[in-house]
């Protein structure tokens, strides 16, 4: 069988791309992943997506997304994409030994978070380095954790983290955040969040698991440690795009897009945080998840025409 | 059977002393991706049966994680003859788990 279309991710992007296509009456297939349910799926509360005016947790959220898009006849496979064949029609997707065939494609893999790539901090995962606060925060009761970034995600990470541990340390290289001013001011007045600006982790250490940090001061250079618990990164995402060959992609790993929607190969299109290196937002991935599906349904009408 | 809840208490028995390879599935209500891990264990209980001992542990009820050193979840860990023989961090796929199984099993 050969379906209209191939959706590749289930964020906010895939699954609202999903709704269109099969309200459509597109035949569609969306792989899902594993971890299904994109970045929302380790956030606690999401309070601008319009619709919900006392917020709703993220994991309902795209859980809703999901059923509302299995309503309309959207196939799932729930495992990891593997690999993508472009260079002839129909285009074909390998999730593992099996594969589909698709008249057109959504590449809308989104990011996932981005690591400090210093020494420690790889073999400590799930050892007291994370990037998830509402996943792990409760294994750091009564602890001391660090939280690296300065965007909102790394405010949200605090936040959370505030109800478990004793004192949450913020670190930002630069000297000022760049998230939004109500996510500011609450880490600002909160009395368990104490934020040290100018400064980088350089180093984690422990034995088994993270016991100690040794940080650097940006204005002087200076390196000193600090014994901590856990470290959580919140440092940014990169694109979920290397593993699609013949795509073009722009020096940071987005996947370069013309006239919003198209990627370099006819037939393939794309959504979402894989493509948007400047809004990352729920919203703004939903909505590019809608127009890219009516442009597929709009390219496959010309097709048969 | 993955219906099986193991606690601080049966942990030693049902677990350390067993005869077989046993599975555990660390998670708690509150753990998102722990949900997702959930149907995928208990498929494997199924596929598994007699060969793997499969279980979970409620990481709120219990204090066996801290045994482990576990500070994230979902964590799986396989043990055979009362050792830790591999550490999974994180939800993966099913093939993921099942190749560590069958590495364990000597399959």
């Amino acid at each position: 069988m050969i379906y209209d279309v191939i959706i590749i991710g289930s964020g906010p992007a895939g699954l609202t791309a999903a709704i269109y296509t099969t309200r459509a009456d597109l035949k569609t297939l969306l792989i899902s992943g594993v971890k299904w349910g994109g970045q929302l799926m380790l956030t606690t509360l999401v309070e601008n997506f319009p619709g919900f005016p006392d917020g709703i947790q993220g994991p309902d959220l795209m859980a809703n997304m999901r059923k509302q898009a299995e309503k309309f006849g959207t196939e799932f496979v729930n495992d990891n994409f593997t690999a993508a064949d472009f260079s002839k029609k129909p285009f074909k997707i390998s999730v593992g030994d099996k594969s589909y065939e698709s008249k057109s494609v959504i590449i809308a893999t989104g990011a996932d978070n981005k690591w400090l790539d210093i020494p420690g901090e790889r073999e400590k995962i799930g050892r007291g380095v994370s990037s998830c606060a509402p996943c792990d925060g409760a294994f750091f009761r009564n602890k001391n954790v660090i939280v690296v970034g300065g965007g909102d995600s790394a405010m949200e990470e605090a936040l959370v983290l505030t109800k478990f541990a004793t004192m949450v340390t913020l670190v930002h290289r630069r000297g000022s955040f760049k998230a939004s001013e109500i996510m500011q001011k609450r880490v600002k007045e909160n009395p368990k969040i104490k934020i040290m600006l100018n400064s980088e982790l350089t180093e984690i250490l422990g034995e088994q698991k993270v016991e100690k940090v040794k940080i650097k001061d940006n204005q002087t250079g200076k390196i000193s440690e600090m014994p901590i618990d856990g470290v959580f990164v919140a440092v940014g995402h990169m694109p979920n795009s290397s593993m699609f060959t013949g795509i073009d992609l722009d020096e940071a790993g987005f996947v370069k897009v013309h006239d919003h929607y198209l990627t370099n190969v006819d037939g393939v299109f794309v959504a979402g945080d894989v493509h948007d290196n400047q809004y990352k937002q729920a919203i703004t991935a939903a909505g590019y998840g809608c127009s890219t599906a009516l442009e597929v349904q709009k390219w496959l009408e010309d097709q048969s025409s | 059977m993955a219906d099986l809840n193991l606690t601080d208490q049966d942990f030693e028995a049902q677990v350390l002393k067993s005869d077989t390879p046993v599975l555990v599935d660390f998670w708690a209500e509150w753990c998102h991706p722990c949900r997702i891990v959930g149907p995928i264990i208990e498929e494997l209980a199924g596929e598994y049966a007699g060969k793997l001992k499969v279980g979970k542990v409620d990481v709120d009820k219990n204090q066996v994680a801290n045994n482990y050193g576990i500070m994230s979840i979902p964590s799986v860990l396989l043990f055979k003859n009362g050792k830790v023989v591999a550490t999974l961090v994180g939800a993966q796929s099913k093939d993921s788990y099942k190749k560590e199984i069958d590495t364990v099993l000597g399959n």
